[in-house]
This record gives C-alpha cells, sequence and structure tokens, in this order.
C-alpha cells in the first residue's frame, strides 16, 4: 500500500510540473516576443535556404541580404547589437509552421503578402522589403522572347508550396495551354531539373530566376522572359497576436527605408544628430521619446542604421553591387519614381 | 482486496496518464491556435484548390476540390507502391533463389548485388537514378526508338496509348476465361485425388487465356488500335512527343529505386524461407520419387513460404511508406501533392498531417490485412 501511495505522489508532482509549464506558455499571449528575446540575448529569424541578394550563407557560415538585413535591423533595435542574429534555414513548405510554433519569431524569407495568408493562418505581415514579380527563364536557342509564345505540352519547373504554383494556373488556364507542372521541394532540386532539360521553363519571382541563374551550369545561355504574370510583394512576417513585436519588425524595416529618403546612412548617422531638420532628429533619436512606443530606449533607430545601414546601402551591398539586379525598378524610393513609400516615424 | 487494488490501480493510473497527456495536448494546441488566430476545421477539403498537378491517373484540374486533389495523390501513391511491390518481389525471388545456386558467379553475383543496393540510403538511390536518368537520357528530338514506337527521352517514357472499341467485351471475356480456369483446376484437383489421373492444367489455362479473349476481337466487335506517340516542336531547340502516355521520369526513378532497394531485403527473406526447410524433407521428397520440380513445388515451397510471407510483409510495408520520398524528386504523391502543396496553400497543418497521417496507417493496415490472410491460408492445416 505504502508502495502504491509513493507511485500516487510521484505521479501528482509529475502532472502539477506539467501544469505548471502550460500556464507558464498559455501566459506568454501577450507581449513576450520581446521579453524572450531579451531574455535568450538573439532574434530568431527563420530565412531561406540559400537564395542570393535575400538570404544566402557564405562558407563560414555569415548570413547576407537584404531579407538578413531586416533581422539585424531587428538585433540592433531591441538587443543593440546587429550580429545578435540566430538565422534558421527554411523551406518554403516548413516556413509557416515554423513561425506559427514558435521557434522562430520573424519570417525574412522573400514571402509574399496575399490575402488567404496574412487573414488565414495567424500570420501577421508587417510591410514590404522588396517588389517583385512572377516570370519565366528560357534557354537562349529556343528562340522564345515571349510568354505568348509557350505551347501546348510546355513543361514547366518550379518550386513547391509557393504562390508561383497558383499564379502559373492562373496564367496557362487563362490562355488555354496545356503545361506539365514539375514541382520540386528544394530551389537547388529546381535548377538541377531544369539545367538537365527536364523543363523547358522555369518559373519563379523574378529576382530568384536572376540569383539563381548564376548556379546554372552556363548561366548566358538562359534568359529571362520580359513579361510579369504576377504581384509579388515580399515582406517579413510575425505571428499573430503579439502587437508590440509586429510594431517593432514594421518600423525597423521602415527607419531603414525612411533613413534613406533622409539621406542618413551609416557613416553620417552620428553627425545627424545635430541636423536642422526634425524629421532627421526623430530619426537618429536626438528629438522625440519613439522607442518609448516599444518598451525600447531612444536610440534604437539610431543603431539600426549605423549598424546596418539604411534601405539603399543594403540594396547595394546585396543585389545591385552581387550583379543581381543591378536596376532598382520599382524598389526605388518614391521621391525618386518607385514605389517604395512608408508612413512618416513620427 | 489488497490484492485487487494492486493488480488494477496502477493499469488504471496508467490509462489515466495516456487520456491527460492527450488531453493536455489537444488543450494546449487549441489554445496556441485560438491565440494565433487559427481554426480547426475540414471544410477546406471541398474548397477549390486552383493548383495543377503534373501526373494523375483521374481527371484533375485546379477548379477541382483539395479533397480530389488529395485523391490524385493518394492513387499516384498507390500506383508507386503496386508497381515497385510486384517488381520487387519477382526481382527478390530470383536473386533469393540464385544465392542459392551452386553456381560460383551466380551465387556471388546475387550476393553482391543484395550488399550493394541495401546498404546505400535510399534517398541517395532516388536521387542517383534520377539525376543520373535525367543527364543520361536525350533530348526527345535526338531519341531512338525502342520496339520502333516507345521512346526514352529526358522528359519520360513515351508509350503509343491503346484506343479501345467494346472493351467491354474483351473485358467480360477476360473474366470467364479466369472463371473458367478456376472451375477446370478444381475439377482436375478432383480427378487426381479420386481417380488419381493428371491432367496437363498449366497448358489448358494458358490456352484458354488466349483463345476467350481472341473471340472477343473476331466476333464481340472487339477492336483496339494503338495512338503513336509523335515529336512536336515546342520553339527552336526544345521538342515534346505528343499522343500517346507519357510517363514521366520521376515515376520511372522512383519504381526503380524503391524496387531494387527492397528486392534486396525480399531476396533475404526468401533465402532464410528455403534454408529454414530441413534438408531432410527434401531428401525424403526424392526418396519417394518426386522428380525435382516436384520437390521445390509440393515439399519445399509451401514450407518455406510460411517462413517468408511475414518479415516479406514489413518490406511491402516499408516500402509504401518509403515511396513518401517521392516529394524529393517531384513525383506528385500524396506527401507532395496534400501535404506539400494543399497544406501551404491553406495552412492547415494539423489537419492535413493528420489525415496523411490517418492514409498511410490505413494503406499498412490493409496489405498487413491481405497478407495476414495469405499466411492463414498457407499455413499448416490439421487435418
Amino acid at each position: 500500500m505504502f508502495k502504491i501511495i509513493k507511485q500516487l505522489t510521484s505521479l501528482v508532482a509529475m502532472f502539477a510540473v506539467l501544469f505548471a509549464f502550460s500556464t507558464e506558455t498559455m501566459a506568454a499571449k501577450k507581449s513576450k516576443t520581446l521579453e524572450n528575446t531579451k531574455k535568450r540575448g538573439f532574434v530568431r529569424c527563420g530565412v531561406s535556404q540559400g537564395l542570393p541578394g535575400f538570404s544566402n550563407a557564405d562558407e563560414s557560415g555569415n548570413w547576407t541580404g537584404i531579407d538578413v538585413d531586416v533581422c539585424r535591423a531587428v538585433a540592433a533595435a531591441t538587443l543593440g547589437d546587429a550580429t545578435k542574429v540566430k538565422f534558421t534555414p527554411l523551406s518554403a513548405k516548413e516556413r509557416f509552421t515554423a513561425l506559427t510554433s514558435g521557434e522562430i519569431d520573424i519570417l525574412s524569407r522573400n514571402t509574399t503578402w496575399t490575402l488567404s495568408r496574412d487573414a488565414d493562418i495567424g500570420l501577421t505581415f508587417v510591410g514590404v522589403n522588396f517588389y517583385d514579380g512572377q516570370g519565366f527563364m528560357v534557354r537562349k536557342g529556343s528562340g522564345i522572347a515571349s510568354t505568348s509564345e509557350f505551347k501546348n505540352g510546355t513543361s514547366v519547373c518550379t518550386n513547391l508550396g509557393t504562390t508561383t504554383e497558383l499564379n502559373m494556373r492562373d496564367f496557362f488556364d487563362s490562355r488555354g495551354i496545356s503545361y506539365e507542372p514539375v514541382v520540386f521541394e528544394k530551389a537547388d532540386e529546381v535548377v538541377a531539373a531544369y539545367d538537365a532539360g527536364r523543363c523547358d521553363t522555369y518559373t519563379t519571382d523574378k529576382s530568384g530566376l536572376a540569383a539563381q541563374r548564376t548556379k546554372l551550369s552556363a548561366p548566358d545561355d538562359h534568359v529571362v522572359l520580359p513579361e510579369t504574370i504576377s504581384k509579388e510583394p515580399l515582406g517579413p512576417v510575425v505571428r499573430q497576436g503579439d502587437s508590440v513585436w509586429e510594431d517593432i519588425v514594421r518600423w525597423s524595416l521602415n527607419t531603414m527605408i525612411e533613413a534613406e529618403e533622409y539621406g542618413v546612412n551609416s557613416s553620417n548617422a552620428d553627425m545627424m544628430k545635430t541636423s536642422n531638420n526634425p524629421a532627421i532628429k526623430r530619426l537618429v533619436g536626438a528629438e522625440g521619446e519613439l522607442g518609448a512606443a516599444f518598451g525600447l530606449d531612444n536610440e534604437w533607430n539610431l543603431r539600426i542604421i549605423k549598424q546596418v545601414g539604411n534601405y539603399g546601402e543594403s540594396y547595394k551591398r546585396n543585389i545591385a553591387d552581387t550583379g543581381i539586379l543591378p536596376d532598382r525598378g520599382p524598389n526605388e524610393l518614391w521621391t525618386k519614381g518607385g514605389i517604395l513609400y512608408v508612413p512618416p516615424a513620427r | 482486496m489488497n490484492n485487487i487494488i494492486k493488480r488494477y490501480i496502477p493499469q488504471i493510473l496508467a490509462v489515466l496518464f495516456v487520456v491527460l497527456i492527450f488531453g493536455f495536448l489537444t488543450l494546449n494546441a487549441q489554445t496556441n491556435m485560438d491565440n494565433r488566430g487559427i481554426d480547426f476545421g475540414f471544410d477546406f477539403l471541398s474548397q477549390e484548390s486552383s493548383f495543377d498537378v503534373q501526373f494523375s491517373l483521374i481527371e484533375y484540374s485546379g477548379s477541382d476540390s483539395y479533397a480530389r486533389a488529395f485523391l490524385v495523390g493518394l492513387l499516384n501513391t498507390l500506383l508507386v507502391s503496386f508497381i515497385s511491390i510486384i517488381i520487387c518481389t519477382i526481382l527478390g525471388v530470383i536473386i533469393g533463389v540464385a544465392r542459392l545456386s551452386s553456381n560460383y558467379l551466380i551465387k556471388n553475383t546475387a550476393a553482391w548485388y543484395v550488399e550493394f543496393f541495401r546498404n546505400i540510403p535510399l534517398l541517395l538511390q532516388i536521387f542517383f537514378w534520377y539525376y543520373a536518368a535525367l543527364r543520361a537520357l536525350p533530348m526527345p528530338e535526338k531519341a531512338d526508338a525502342w520496339f520502333g514506337v516507345t521512346y526514352m527521352t529526358v522528359k519520360g517514357y513515351y508509350i503509343p496509348a491503346m484506343v479501345w472499341e467494346n472493351l467491354n467485351v474483351f473485358l467480360y471475356c477476360g473474366l470467364a476465361a479466369i472463371i473458367a480456369i478456376i472451375v477446370l483446376r478444381n475439377y482436375a484437383n478432383n480427378l487426381r485425388d479420386t481417380q488419381g489421373k493428371q491432367i496437363p492444367v498449366l497448358l489448358y489455362s494458358v490456352a484458354l487465356l488466349i483463345v476467350l479473349p481472341l473471340l472477343s476481337f473476331l466476333f464481340g466487335g472487339v477492336s483496339l488500335e494503338f495512338e503513336i506517340p509523335e515529336l512536336k516542336k515546342l520553339s527552336k531547340i526544345s521538342y515534346i512527343y505528343e499522343g500517346g502516355i507519357s510517363l514521366p521520369p520521376e515515376l520511372i526513378a522512383l519504381v526503380l529505386a524503391l524496387s531494387l532497394y527492397t528486392s534486396t531485403f525480399v531476396a533475404e527473406c526468401v533465402r532464410a524461407g528455403i534454408e529454414g526447410v530441413s534438408k531432410g524433407q527434401k531428401e525424403a521428397a526424392a526418396s519417394v520419387g518426386l522428380t525435382p520440380n516436384q520437390v521445390l513445388k509440393l515439399v519445399i515451397m509451401p514450407q518455406a513460404l510460411r517462413i517468408i510471407i511475414p518479415p516479406t510483409t514489413n518490406q511491402y510495408l516499408n516500402l509504401t511508406k518509403n515511396s513518401s520520398l517521392a516529394a524529393a524528386i517531384a513525383y506528385p504523391d500524396l506527401v507532395l501533392v496534400f501535404a506539400g502543396t494543399a497544406l501551404m496553400q491553406t495552412g492547415k497543418a494539423i489537419e492535413i498531417v493528420s489525415i496523411t497521417m490517418l492514409t498511410y496507417l490505413t494503406i499498412s493496415l490493409t496489405i498487413a490485412a491481405i497478407m495476414n490472410w495469405y499466411n492463414k491460408k498457407i499455413e499448416i492445416k490439421e487435418k
């Protein structure tokens, strides 16, 4: 009998531990992401498995790219150090589950903002850091110069779990062309199959095509067709239910874009503290109490600009100088003919 | 009283514990999903899927529902498993018997085959067959015809399609032939048991299988035409075959990898089964005057099968589950279509993963049930 009582008590103890644990995880529904991030000492960021210009790791494991820079900006704002980010490479298929299950806190992985993703599956898009559109790549020798020259039976290689699959169907169906979708889980497999001649064309976001073209055995033999068949606003995503964290990520991105607008960059940020323009002074933390709204100190935005740079610097470093898309196109500031336009930080 | 408590309390507690754990997990998932505004439900299954699938056994387009997409994936999984199981069984039996051959070359070749294919991870083999095939196969316009009318190309294996007229008459004739064969076998067995006479059943069966369907062509109005694949130009440098049936290279690579890999395990089961029958049985059978063929058919195999069937069932189950690696090379199986694309487009992770798990469980249990039935049928019957 004594033995049974002993077993019982240990069982009860086990349950007590379990439930204590559970109440703690349940209480986390308020704005705990920032608190946990500070406690942990690094920002948990989900990125791609290797897309040059957006998020790509070099041989020594250093991540670079404009998607990576968004996470670095958040780390600079919240922890004071842009290097304190843990990057988790995710496939297109895994990315949302990783975010909603709490494995990462920011998903910055060239993800298209759509209604159903925003409203349906527990995600919140905080902004757009790259305006893209879906295109097609073909072999130069094919003589195809426009998507209107595709014929019945064209085989198309692409990635699993993307808006690409849906756009492609809309595109071919609306033109009454029958096609063969060949859908791979990883981008590298798509490239290998297209390279081997399995498919007549490769479709994904145009920036992706430009980046993946560099991985082909003879990049110069391939050409991206001029047409854009969809709108693909790419941007960082956070979990629904933590509006403060959402604001921090949104305004970290906005700060980078606004800094470019006002000509503040990583080298002149400190000097701008004494600027005559109040908008600039707010941007470098010399006026107003903008950080207080997120529970951050007043130099959060200055640190972003100093450590990561403004959007223009990030674009130049990652996308223009690497030869992926030297022309900024729609990703130019609204003041210079593009569509990058962010609400004022005040 | 004390004894009863001692016996039942731990069991009740164990059950309670499991129930509580599941309850806790469900509650936790529910709370987390509520917090994040995700709702649980299977309504999405009737919504329009709006994506296309490369290869399907049934009519399917993007305007069909997610439920139909599920069916497409399921049938593709069943197709690849079915073909691979048949091929791996045939190969496995041949290799298994070859390992017992007294010929040095045959024996060692079989042994090397087994050791080679079973010791390389399956995923690597799938990649090997797929990318090796893609690199090695010719583009459609450069392909030579195999058997005059089929073309093996980087875009798939193109074979002629059969265009039937009055197909049902033909099928009825086939069915009639099978029924006739069963009746004939029972009659022959009866004749052998009562009068000791033997008639060449196999010969008659083959004749029936050929003659009856042939009659349907002559008198039943059945006709068969072949639609031969023809080269079509898509652009200056790319071609495709039109007409006929195209077997995608993904399917071929997957079947190759799965059946070569699993056949090694089946071969070992077969070898174990045959070696498990004691030598005395063979010698005794030979001493009562049975021919070597009869010894194998009537004495060795019935006993060996009892040893072979249960472990082979495991291999069939493994093969079916391994077919989910298809997603790596773009073969649209259940995992790629449903747990891949459909999951991504709907975001219903818990629902879709549970449906997929239940589906694999059902397939496996069905295979196990069939094999258990077969095992029951061939086990020792005490008379």
